[in-house]
């Protein structure tokens, strides 16, 4: 799933991000708000969805490579973070959504999790 | 391990200071970019590098972590002066945290930062002293073939 239509289904607003960069292709998904748990069970490549708006969730993400990222409820990255996002090129979004709300409306639109798209579906 | 070493550099991590946390971390992963290691070592470096560095951010008053690349293995050595950990086998266990309300509000506790070290590591130890700080040794090869005939 392309960034543009995730901005698109969660009407988020694009904190950070190139025109380039919103045509990222998305193929998993993960939602925590403590980063050692997406640390712990992230993939490369993913969308982050977090609550958390530090710049430690836009240390993780470029830590774990993620492709970009979702902040809910309306969070909105500090200004250290934000600084982070564009140094290292991890676009940024943000949706008034809750966290469940948010995942809900992507899974639903076919944008899996890490573990459906990685352990469960290979049983 | 001695030797011919491509890279050793050493950076000073501050407790407390969470504006700054992650940085040596960063730094490291740009390094082994440069240096044309393979993605899959720098992701498992930088977990590891990361995870300690908020360790000794949250719970020690400072500390050293030291990076060394030979054409063997990444190296990374942390020792900080800190209150050291008491339980090592108890601290080691997934979900196992004393990690305050603030931390968590920050985005950690969850327990899972040293697993997740050793998980990402081929080689792992932990040492500590209460009262005066905690060490860290990790090891990751930069050929797996290397690991089976160390
Ligand atoms: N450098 C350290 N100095 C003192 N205590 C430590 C240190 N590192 C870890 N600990 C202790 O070990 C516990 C477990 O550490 P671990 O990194 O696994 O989890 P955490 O830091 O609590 O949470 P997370 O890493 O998931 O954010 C910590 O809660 C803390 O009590
Ligand atoms: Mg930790």
């Amino acid at each position: 799933m392309k960034l543009r239509e995730i901005q698109r289904l969660l009407q988020a607003e694009v904190v950070w991000g190139t025109e380039a960069l919103l045509e990222t292709n998305i193929e998993c998904a993960c939602s925590a708000d403590l980063m050692s748990d997406v640390l712990a069970f992230g993939q490369p490549g993913q969308l982050l969805l977090t609550g958390l708006s530090n710049a430690q969730s836009v240390r993780t993400a470029d830590i774990l490579e993620a492709k970009a990222i979702v902040y809910v409820r309306g969070k909105w990255p500090d200004e250290e973070g934000l600084e982070l996002a564009m140094v290292k090129g991890i676009p940024v979004l943000s949706t008034k959504r809750m966290m469940y709300e948010a995942c809900g409306i992507l899974y639903t639109h076919g944008l899996l999790g890490i573990l459906v798209s990685d352990t469960i579906k290979k049983e | 391990m001695s030797g011919e070493n491509v890279l050793s550099q050493s950076f000073e991590i501050i407790g407390g200071n969470f504006g700054r946390a992650g940085k040596a971390s960063t730094t490291v992963k740009d390094i082994l970019k440069e240096l044309g290691i393979d993605p899959s070592i720098i992701r498992r470096t930088a977990i590891a590098t990361y995870e300690a560095e908020m360790n000794v951010v949250m719970y020690a008053e400072k500390g050293e972590m030291t990076l060394r690349v030979t054409p063997e293995m990444v190296h990374l050595h942390l020792q900080d002066q800190g209150p050291g950990i008491p339980d090592i086998k108890l601290a080691m266990k997934e979900g196992y945290s004393t990690a305050t309300p603030e931390m968590r509000e920050m985005g950690f506790g969850a327990g899972m930062g040293l697993p997740n070290i050793k998980k990402n590591s081929d080689l792992f130890e932990i040492s500590s002293e209460v009262g005066k700080g905690t060490r860290l040794e990790i090891v990751i090869y930069l050929n797996p073939k290397v690991k089976a005939n160390p």
